[in-house]
């Protein structure tokens, strides 16, 4: 049973800062004392978003300008440290399609494939040049095109990105969600698991 | 060319692939814990699908259990999501070492001493700190929650082959130097992004001589270095450590210890990477900033941005100083601590406990530092118990818990209040980690937080506590 194909996410833009941004920055701990996902999307980044007094920070998701925003630009290693599926949960039910990193931690992205929420990574240089432009104008569209692997904007900016070709296929075939194609296999799982001594 | 031991067993575990080109990879050993895995068992019941091989899951309770009274949390959340656990494995006749079990404690504590760490296995849990069962010679990493659902229905992955980087650490490690300060310095050359993509094998001299547990807090903290796995070869030391263990079959023994063996990298294996460093140069090391890889030596100086080499170094240099409250270029010895945090699957095992306690007599916690030490599992208290440590760290002024994840990540009680600064043997020092938004972690070994603990401030732990022989074999 194919999925949604996902060829193509589309939106406003929000870049935030930092290398190392990780999954409990994204999704702090506390938040994850629930049974489902539902609901997370109002913890992203949520103590960087809210003082201790639970007063609104100068963080760029609460700046009017990126209000709406469904692509995410970061830096380096996004997603680093704990594997909690909560972290990319969270982003999408806040409202995000997509992110652009420099680089992502590998337990985030794969996660973020499984929900058909596309990763791809630009150049520093690319990365910048996207900040700039939405920074110049907030009503900028940033397209991510998953089949030609670029980054673009309503404005004609043209970046190239890269994501692992498994990804990629995974997304554009309507793979993201491996689940049926595993238990297709299910003979073969069987034969591994008699070859395997310990199991 | 010879093959590597993730090759061996990533080879032996191949399913097949997939049409996206993934390999459909066998997981041995399945871990869960309460906080990742209800979701899973939610998907599991909506697609009405069954636990494909429930021998081959095993679940403990160890994030959210409190370290004081641990039958009777009072976060509602906690006990909900407890009695999910509860209810998930009675439904799909799954093993939980539960707390009545006298067996529960840290899913990666607990794993090992079961014997149910096995070299030559895969092994996935809902934690990245999964990583911590390769100083078995087993391939462990943390996986998702929708992963952990895969997991369960069909006992495989779909995932991507991993590269190998060989991190060799050659020579003898100076006194008072451990193994929680040879994985810090590791991280700190490599970069906590500088695994993307990798496996780690850590081999040479100083792992071949490691304990068992001391190859476990170094593989633990291999995520914190951005490779989703990291290893060191089984030995005679591995099939030492895991001979009688309860899930351990001795009827053949001499043949599961050869095969276990055989899983060792070949002498002439291909790596992607290698990476030598002298184990001399390696100095007690302690974190100043928010990422893992911020990290000095007790005798140096904490980084100034001035001296940042690009503008993104300059950047992060100067939001790890502001969020830690740390002076550009000031020493890191003699930074006030507010808590002490001895414990984690880092750090949380017998010898840890041992270690520290050889050192903490006719000393006391100094006034105004809360120091807690909290047991990785039930059996590692009770060993604790039978040696009498809890009285040895009672006396110094520590408080002793019972078994959990505990400050390490604060979903329980055990939390940081405000801004406070705690010295921690556990692995992440981001901001908000130990449960306070504003609160500030140093990570470092637990000799040199007990050192910090009794001095109020971080502290050489070498010449508080006289470490001039050297402290294991290591």
């Amino acid at each position: 049973m194919p999925l949604d194909p996902v060829t193509q996410v589309s939106g406003r833009a929000v870049f935030i800062p930092g290398a190392d941004i990780d999954t409990d920055r994204i999704i702090p701990a506390r938040f994850m004392k629930c049974v489902t996902f539902d609901g997370l999307g109002a913890f992203a980044f949520y103590d960087a978003r809210f003082d201790e007094a639970g007063n609104p920070t100068a963080h760029p998701l609460n700046d009017p300008r990126f209000t709406g925003a469904s692509i995410l630009l970061a830096g380096v290693n996004f997603g680093c440290g704990s594997s909690r599926e909560h972290a990319p949960q969270s982003l999408k039910k806040y409202g995000f399609q997509g992110i652009i990193a420099e680089s992502f931690a590998e337990i985030f992205f794969g996660n973020s494939t499984t929900l058909a929420m596309p990763c791809v990574m630009a150049s520093a240089a690319d990365v910048e040049q996207l900040r700039m432009a939405i920074e110049k104008d907030p009503a900028t569209t940033v397209t991510i095109d998953v089949i030609s692997l670029t980054a673009s904007t309503s404005g004609g900016l043209n970046c190239p990105v890269t994501m692992p070709d498994s990804a990629r296929e995974a997304l554009v075939s309507g793979r993201w969600d491996p689940i049926q194609e595993l238990l297709e296999n299910a003979a073969a799982i069987d034969t591994k698991a008699r070859e395997l001594h310990y199991v | 060319m010879g093959k590597n031991l993730f090759q061996k067993v990533w080879d032996a575990h191949t399913v097949g692939h997939l049409a996206d080109g993934r390999t459909q990879l066998f997981i041995g050993t399945h871990l869960i814990h309460e906080v990742t895995s209800p979701q899973a068992f939610g998907m599991l019941r909506d697609l009405g699908l069954k636990v494909k091989f429930p021998q081959r899951t095993f679940a403990t309770v160890d994030h959210m259990v409190p370290t004081i009274d641990p039958e009777n949390p009072q976060d509602p959340l906690a006990v909900e999501m407890m009695q999910v656990l509860r209810d998930n494995v009675d439904d799909f006749g799954i093993t939980y070492f539960d707390l009545a079990s006298g067996k529960q404690g840290i899913v990666h504590v607990v794993g090992p001493e079961q014997g149910i760490t096995q070299p030559g296995t895969t092994i996935a849990c809902g934690d990245s700190h999964t990583a911590t069962h390769g100083a078995f010679g087993a391939i462990a990493f943390g996986i998702g929650t929708t992963q952990v659902r895969d997991v369960l229905a069909s006992q495989t992955l779909a995932l991507e082959e991993l590269k190998v980087r060989r991190i060799e650490v050659n020579g003898r490690l100076r006194p008072g130097v451990y193994a929680k300060d040879v994985i810090l310095h590791i991280i700190r050359l490599l970069g906590a992004n500088g695994g993307i993509g990798f496996g780690y094998e850590y081999a040479g001299e100083v792992f071949d001589r490691m304990s068992m547990e001391e190859r476990m807090t170094v593989c633990n903290m291999s995520i914190e270095g951005g490779a989703r796995c990291g290893y060191v070869n089984p030995d005679a030391n591995t099939v030492a450590y895991l001979t009688g263990r309860p899930y351990v079959d001795m009827s053949d023994f001499n043949a599961t210890a050869a095969r276990w063996l055989s899983f060792a990298s070949d002498p002439d294996a291909h790596y992607d990477d290698r990476v030598r460093i002298n184990a001399a140069d390696i100095e007690p090391t302690v974190t100043w900033g928010i990422s893992p890889d911020q990290g000095i030596a007790i005798s140096q100086t904490i980084p100034d941005p001035a001296n940042a080499a690009t503008p993104l170094e300059k950047a992060s240099i100067e939001e790890a100083l502001a969020y830690m409250k740390l002076g550009a270029g000031t020493p890191i010895q003699g930074v006030k601590i507010d808590v002490a945090f001895i414990g984690s699957c880092t750090n949380g095992r017998i010898s840890d406990f041992r270690e520290v306690a050889k050192y903490i007599r006719g000393h006391h916690v100094a006034a105004g530092v809360r120091a807690i030490v909290v047991p990785g599992s039930q059996i590692v208290a009770i060993q604790c118990e039978q040696e009498g440590l809890p009285d040895i760290f009672r006396q110094a002024g520590f408080e002793w818990r019972s078994a959990g994840c505990s400050m390490c990540l604060a979903m329980n009680p055990d939390k940081l209040d405000g801004d406070e600064l705690c010295a921690s043997s556990s692995n992440r020092n981001f901001k908000g980690r130990q449960g306070s938004p504003t609160g500030r972690t140093v990570l470092m070994s637990p000799v040199m937080v007990a050192a910090a603990a009794i001095n109020g401030h971080i502290s050489d732990a070498r010449e508080l506590f006289h470490l001039e022989n050297p402290p294991s074999e290591v």
